[in-house]
């Protein structure tokens, strides 16, 4: 099964460049051009990854990320940024980002990064399932 | 404007090394100013008063001699003329007449008195009428002499010294009778002088000392000891007349520098003079003025020496002061410079990330649908092309990413390291390029290294800086010597050697500029710059020594801890 990704990034060229390249490595796209329009995805589909630029208009990639969080704590979110600042990364990190990237970089290095940050959230998923097995179990006397 | 003068005796326009040999000779010419003219007004104005109040002390005793002399002159002639007057007045004229009675008057007066030599009478024609003593004169007319007119008018005459029939000298003293009848007559006496010489020598003179009397006209009424004897005309000049006995000072005929002390006779036109040379009476005025000259020129050296030693350290200091405000104005425009560059790398390497994002990703994409592509024509030729395009992509990621590292400000963590073991991970991380240049590395480490405050993140940047550009310089087979020993405060040094191609002085000068490469389109101008303001963060300081073909050789001082961590 392919891995559905959320990429939002002001950049159109770049996005659609991105979003090619990550299809032709076997992932579903979903490309968005603002912050905004990221959380209204994130809250309509649920998206294995979801990958955000940090430097964005009106919402910034860090906002959005607290916005996307509350709606689904468990999806992995990558910070794609032009400019690594310490202060930026380490609050992306507080908020729960999944890693911190900057532009240019390797669509190889992002592809396994968003293999990993899946599978993290699968196992992640894997978890909760089973708690609710045992939960059910439990409940239920087994 | 005393303000404005001392300010622009201390602004020069000149160059740095005239500027301070000229300060230094302004300091020196104030201070002697300011020290040297009060010490010479002073000593001016002591000299003047010593001197006035010195030659009053010397001359008051003078003055009293003299005042005391002339009393006793004067009671001497008094004495003579009360008893003249006494004889007038007891006896008649017919007793004076009576050449018996006038000659046992004589003899009563040389008995009781000393000096009397004769005594006439004189009627009021001018006529002596009766005489008793050595000579004849009985009969001999006064009235054209001076003594008997001058007794018709005052009552009373008392004549200079004159030389007699006998050649020695002697003078006169007259008295004039007036009886209730209206008839008059005068008495006339002569006194020898001895008595003067006698009472002069008892005055106790200091030595060279002369006294004597003179008369208004100046002629010798006693003997001079220098300046001749009676009725000679004595050289010098009075000082001027006045009630109180006056002084002066003159050169006297033997160029002798003399001060004279003079009082006048009230009762007649004598003057006693009392001169003594200058040589006796300042002596110990001179001994005091070369006193005084001798610490005048004592202080004077004091001053000098104390100025010139003075100005020189003052200088020396000025100078150094001067070079240290330099050095921190050169520091702080460098500092300066490197954080303006800085702002601006970041704002360059932010805005060139986004469209390098994209030529990557565009070339990518390019990349991936070419070797999607079956039959793509010259497929091989497209892709290296794709490829080149995100190698360059790589580099220019390269240097944004250094830019935006030779600005960003990490917090520094600081911890306690251990350098050794900092230069040892390092080492480790460059192993693949030592064994591939085949690069000698030669480490001679202090056991007992210190322990220093600081970050170990960034000691690795700066020591990786420095190794990388070391093994640049050497050759294939070349050597780097690297040191660590303490320092002074528990700081610790290292050192990083290399024996490769060496810099000249004008790359030495700018080698911790940003932008400053040696290495073409292979550097990028920022790892020194970085390694520099890296060191100076944490509170240490690098400099470079280097000789060209022979190698050079950077030195780092780290101290215990970074300054801001007190």
């Amino acid at each position: 099964m392919k891995i559905k990704l959320l990429i939002a990034d002001d950049e159109k060229e770049f996005i659609e460049a991105l979003a090619q390249r990550l299809e032709i490595r076997d992932f579903t796209v979903t490309a968005v051009t603002s912050g905004e329009a990221a959380i209204e995805m994130a809250a309509k589909i649920n998206f294995d990854v979801i990958i955000l630029d940090v430097l964005m208009p009106k919402l910034t990639g860090i906002e959005a990320l607290k916005q996307i969080k509350k709606i689904n704590p468990i999806t992995p979110i990558i910070m794609l940024t032009g400019e690594a600042t310490v202060e930026n990364a380490i609050q992306g990190m507080k908020l729960g980002a999944f890693d911190f990237l900057i532009k240019p970089t390797k669509t190889d290095t992002l592809s396994q990064k968003i293999i990993e940050a899946n599978e993290v959230k699968q196992r992640h998923e894997e978890r909760i399932r089973q708690a609710e097995i045992d939960n059910i179990l439990r409940t239920r006397g087994w | 404007m005393f303000n404005r003068l001392i300010t622009r005796l201390f602004l020069l326009d000149q160059t740095p090394k005239e500027h301070y040999s000229a300060l230094k000779r302004n300091i020196i010419a104030v201070m002697l100013l300011i020290t040297i003219v009060p010490l010479a007004t002073m000593l001016v104005i002591n000299y003047f008063q010593y001197r006035s109040h010195l030659r009053s002390q010397i001359i008051a005793p003078l003055y009293a001699m003299a005042e005391k002399t002339r009393h006793s002159f004067e009671l001497f002639l008094n004495q003579r003329l009360a008893t003249i007057r006494f004889i007038s007045t007891t006896y008649s004229y017919q007793d004076l007449n009576d050449e018996q009675k006038i000659k046992k008057i004589l003899i009563s007066l040389k008995k009781e008195w000393q000096g009397f030599v004769d005594i006439g009478l004189i009627d009021s024609e001018g006529k002596l009428v009766s005489y008793a003593g050595p000579y004849s004169l009985v009969g001999k007319n006064y009235s054209d002499q001076l003594s008997f007119k001058e007794t018709q008018i005052k009552g009373k005459y008392i004549s200079d010294v004159f030389l007699g029939h006998r050649k020695f000298p002697h003078i006169i003293i007259a008295v004039q009778h007036l009886t209730d009848s209206g008839q008059s007559w005068i008495i006339r006496a002569t006194i020898d002088t001895d008595f003067f010489n006698g009472l002069i020598s008892s005055m106790g003179l200091p030595r060279l000392t002369d006294s004597f009397l003179i008369n208004q006209e100046g002629i010798l009424q006693t003997d001079s000891l220098y300046y001749g004897n009676t009725l000679e005309k004595w050289p010098l000049k009075l000082p001027r007349a006045t009630s109180r006995p006056g002084s002066a000072e003159q050169s006297d005929n033997q160029n002798r520098n003399v001060i004279i002390v003079s009082s006048e006779f009230s009762i007649t036109d004598y003057v006693l003079v009392i001169v003594q040379p200058q040589s006796v009476a300042l002596k110990s005025w001179h001994v005091l003025q070369t006193e005084m000259i001798v610490i005048f020129l004592i202080s004077l050296t004091i001053i000098l020496v104390a100025i010139l030693k003075m100005a020189d350290v003052m200088v020396k200091r000025i100078k150094t002061s001067d070079e240290n405000r330099e050095a921190a104005l050169a520091e702080l425009q460098h500092a300066q410079k490197l954080s303006s560059i800085g702002r601006l790398a970041a704002g360059v390497a932010h805005e060139i990330n986004n469209p390098l994002a994209i030529i990557n990703e565009k070339a990518g994409l390019m990349g991936d649908l070419i070797e999607l592509s079956a039959n793509f024509d010259k497929k091989e030729k497209f892709s290296d092309l794709a490829k080149g395009i995100i190698n360059s992509v790589s580099r220019c990621k390269k240097i944004t990413h250094r830019l935006l590292g030779f600005s960003k400000r990490i917090q520094v963590h600081i911890e306690p390291i251990n350098i050794n073991s900092v230069i040892s991970e390092v080492l480790d991380f460059l192993e693949k390029d030592i064994l591939y240049r085949k690069i000698d590395i030669v480490v001679d480490f202090s056991e007992n290294l210190s322990l220093i405050q600081s970050d170990h993140g960034q000691l690795q940047q700066i020591l990786i800086n420095l190794l990388t550009n070391a093994f640049a310089a050497v050759d294939d087979f070349g050597r780097v010597d690297i040191h660590s020993k303490n320092i002074e405060d528990d700081g610790v040094r290292i050192l990083i050697e290399d024996n490769g191609c060496g810099m000249p002085a004008d790359v030495i000068k700018n080698i911790f500029d940003p932008f400053f490469s040696t290495k073409k389109e292979k550097g990028t101008g920022l790892g020194l710059s970085i390694t520099y303001g890296i060191i100076k963060k944490l509170g240490g300081k690098i400099s470079v020594d280097s000789q060209l073909k022979k190698g050079s050789v950077f030195i780092i001082d780290l101290p215990a801890k970074p300054n801001n961590q007190e």
